[in-house]
């Protein structure tokens, strides 16, 4: 029993995990010396602790965040689209616009158009595109498909061909596609593969499985689908959660870089509807409700995302600082908050 | 800490198959209580004389590995912690994160009865739950302990939520705590500096206590060692919240403390952890409210993910608060348990022979989604409900689990075509891919209906009624 007026020391270890695996490395785009036309290229993955255990090892390789850009008209939310209203005609211009003001390490151009539902324009119109934003910025590019699995092949194929070297990540390769045909050009022309399964682990291994027969392990980003918050988030969660830990842990085919589709989230309702006054305004609504999807992947182990509000992708680049960079609280944060007067 | 099996649990049970707790036998009753369905309350054999030992055993075989404290009293308690896994896939998060929303002691009466109708009446209706706050923190930032008394006297009055009486001085939780000691308020909080004082408060008042180490976890273990020694036993940790700098320091403190408790069997983290994103307000100088409330919202999102049991905000802004609460609720969603509802035909008001037919999927969300809209805008409709093994619309057609010949078999199953006239299937705008494959498979017209079901009244209204 403790009678005198003395803390009871106890002392404290670290409860350090080592894990056996190491998550593999990716490089997304290449620079003059590498082959290709960037500034800068980026890797990403390299992890030997689940995500952020600072306290454990380092974080290898910050994730980046990419934001989107349409080679189409599409419907935005109101909160996205007053910040690109007036780029929004012009790929290359957004693209700029998406470098310079908001930040974005890489581009995430989709390619909409291409939909056979919707313009069914040619890989060679495509491939114009791309190029276009390749002169506007010198970030690595992620190439969106329209989501058409023979159509995007055909796009896919002409772009890789067309700028070899540049070492695009192809968004994405699914299981009903033609695996082997996309493989062997995503090698041969020096890309990488994003291999995106819908909320199984199991068919996420499967694939990149399939992936290995033609492409090192070092050429393939996994998308395990990000649902939006409240609309399953918590499947996306779990699931990346799973992968990261299991890769860890000797599961080299989970062992990979992950990448969040975490525009998704305006797909809630939530994040864009007018609702009562009691949840307005939306302006702020929407864009939180971006980042918090973020932020819960963030620490699920997400190494990559796409984004498209420009105040989330702000933020959660500045916790990503935060939370990589040595610093301990400032004096000030060590204040008690009780007392403090708003 | 290895979870005890069913068969662990059934050699500790009386084993008389007295099916008073409910079950057909005691493997069964052990297979709920090692799923935490039930508790050991419900077998009353365990609380005679010569199960004393038995109980005890099974007290520390079932023991969360942080402990499960109830903060209030009554039928208005509030539960936190107890919490049997560190990760939600390896088994489930129990007692969602309770949110509290502070008043200080220097706020007016009338400023103070708003403030507690607005967080009594927060409320958002998602998937047939209702999202609400759970407890007041009730701050003294006057220093002067006749006015906090008074102040918690007045919650008191008004508010059945529990509170968290937040001093670190001893004097003035001693006279918040004179006339409510029996409501088990939560005490904020013991430090290095007062710990014997606090300790002996929140013994003699038999209440929970919170223990603060700023960013020192060997001083924290230190403190709880020292309270549980002096004989305390519910306590609740408080690492420290930062909203600056000390982010880093702050995720893996949470971390380290829930991985000590859930792997590593330590007794002194065994404890909830306690987050204050009410610092996102602090030292803000002239930074606008909306950035402050920002701020908050994104450090309780992240202490939600990352295992904080109770957190302490300010902000009552529904735009900040409703994406913390819908992810509450999420990581809080026991995953074990498929989101998914009964498929088959559902109806809408007083369908009749022309009214409109639409299928979804047996998501949970999905269908409570559409239910709602549906039910708000009063319509007179068919809803088929498909079997997609829970899973929604677009990943549902992604991953060919809604399919043309599904759709087809499900309505010749349900009866439809003997229900209404026309044969007209209005389908969500998300599977217009399946258009025409589905019109092959069951002779039906597919009309495309809108992407979210929140248009499908204005859809109705233009489509339906003029085509039909």
């Amino acid at each position: 029993m403790a009678t005198e007026n003395k803390i009871l020391e106890a002392d404290f270890t670290p409860p350090v995990e080592r894990y056996p695996c190491k998550i593999v490395e990716v490089k997304l785009g290449a620079t003059r010396t590498e082959g290709g036309t960037r500034g800068r290229s980026i890797v990403i993955g390299g992890e030997t602790s689940p995500a952020f255990y600072t306290f454990e090892t380092p974080v290898p390789h910050p994730p980046v965040v990419a934001i989107d850009v349409f080679d189409t008209e599409v419907a935005l939310p109101k909160a996205v689209k007053m910040h690109v209203r007036e780029v929004i005609q012009d790929p290359a211009a957004w693209a700029k616009l998406a470098v310079e003001k908001f930040e974005a390490d890489l581009i995430t151009v989709h390619l909409i158009s291409t939909d056979p539902l919707i313009k069914n324009s040619t890989p060679r119109k495509a491939a114009a595109t791309i190029e276009s934003i390749l002169q506007a910025v010198d970030v690595p590019l992620i190439i969106g498909g329209c989501g058409d699995p023979s159509k995007d092949a055909d796009v896919f194929a002409e772009i890789a061909e067309t700028f070899a070297g540049e070492r695009f990540l192809m968004s994405s390769i699914t299981r009903n596609m033609d695996i082997e045909r996309c493989a062997r050009f995503i090698k041969k022309y020096g890309h990488v593969a994003l291999s995106f399964t819908p909320m199984s682990l199991n068919l996420a291994r499967e694939l990149n499985r399939r992936l290995y027969d033609f492409l090192p392990r070092e050429d393939i980003v996994m998308d395990l689908t990000t649902a939006a918050l409240g609309y399953g988030l918590d499947y996306s969660f779990t699931n990346m959660e799973r992968a990261r830990i299991a890769g860890l842990s000797g599961d080299e085919e989970l062992a990979h870089p992950m990448m969040s589709g975490t525009t998704n989230a305006w797909a809630a309702r939530e994040a864009w509807l007018k609702m009562g006054p009691q949840w307005e305004p939306r302006e702020l609504r929407g864009p939180l409700w971006e980042l918090v999807t973020a932020l819960t992947l963030l620490l699920a182990g997400a190494d990559l995302f796409m984004m498209m509000h420009p105040a989330a992708v702000k933020t959660l680049k500045d916790i990503i600082r935060r939370l990589t960079n040595h610093g301990s609280p400032n004096p000030r944060e060590l204040e008690n908050w009780v007392i403090a007067r708003n | 800490m290895k979870r005890p099996s069913p068969l662990d649990i059934c050699r500790l049970l009386p084993k008389v198959n007295c099916k008073e707790c409910g079950s057909e036998n005691c493997l069964a009753f052990s297979t709920k209580l090692a799923n935490h369905e039930v508790g050991l309350e419900d077998c009353p054999q365990l609380f005679t004389k010569e199960n004393e030992k038995a109980l005890g055993l099974l007290r520390e075989a079932l023991k969360p590995a942080v402990r499960e404290i109830f903060v209030g009293s009554g039928s208005n308690a509030v539960r936190i912690g107890g919490k049997v896994a560190m990760y939600r896939h390896e088994f489930a998060f129990f007692n969602p994160t309770a949110l509290a929303i502070d008043v200080t002691d220097e706020m007016m009466e009338q400023e103070i009865q708003v403030r507690v109708e607005r967080i009594a009446n927060f409320v958002f209706d998602y998937i047939g739950q209702k999202l609400k706050l759970n407890m007041i923190a009730v701050r003294s930032t006057s220093n002067n302990p006749d006015r906090f008394m008074k102040t918690v006297m007045e919650l008191d009055k008004r508010t059945e939520l529990p509170l968290i009486l937040c001093s670190l001085d001893p004097r003035i939780l001693e006279a918040g705590l004179k006339h409510i000691s029996e409501k088990r308020p939560l005490l904020y909080a013991a430090t290095s500096e007062n710990w014997k004082e606090m300790a002996e408060l929140a013994k003699k008042c038999q209440c929970p206590l919170v223990v603060s180490a700023q960013n020192d976890l060997r001083l924290l273990r230190s403190l709880t060692k020292t309270l549980l020694a002096f004989g305390l036993t519910d306590l609740v940790l408080d690492p420290g919240t930062y909203a600056g700098n000390g982010l880093r320091d702050m995720l893996n403190n949470f971390t380290m403390i829930r991985r000590a408790a859930c792997k590593m069997d330590d007794e002194l983290f065994g404890f909830p952890l306690l987050g204050a994103p009410i610092v996102a307000w602090k030292d803000r100088g002239g930074t606008p409210e909306e950035i402050a409330a920002w701020r908050e919202a994104l450090l309780a999102s992240m202490l939600v993910v990352r295992f904080a049991d109770i957190l302490i905000m300010h902000n009552l802004d529904g735009w900040a608060l409703l994406p913390v609460a819908v992810l509450r609720q999420n990581i809080y969603t026991d995953p074990r348990k498929p989101a998914s509802v009964e498929p088959g035909l559902k109806t809408f008001g007083n369908p009749d022979e022309n009214s409109p037919v639409m299928f979804t999927t047996n998501f949970a969300l999905t269908y409570f989604t559409v239910a709602s809209d549906l039910e708000s805008a009063k319509t007179n409709a068919y809803l088929l409900v498909v079997d997609t093994g829970g899973i929604a619309v677009d990943s549902a057609v992604a991953g060919r689990r809604l399919t043309a010949e599904k759709i087809a078999s499900s309505i010749h199953q349900s009866g439809l075509e003997s229900k209404v006239r026309h044969r007209k299937l209005i389908i969500p705008g998300k599977a217009s891919r399946l258009s025409k494959e589905i019109e092959e498979k069951s002779g039906w017209q597919v009309l495309v209906g809108p992407r979210d079901s929140s248009d499908i009244p204005k859809f109705l209204q233009s489509e339906w009624k003029t085509k039909a």
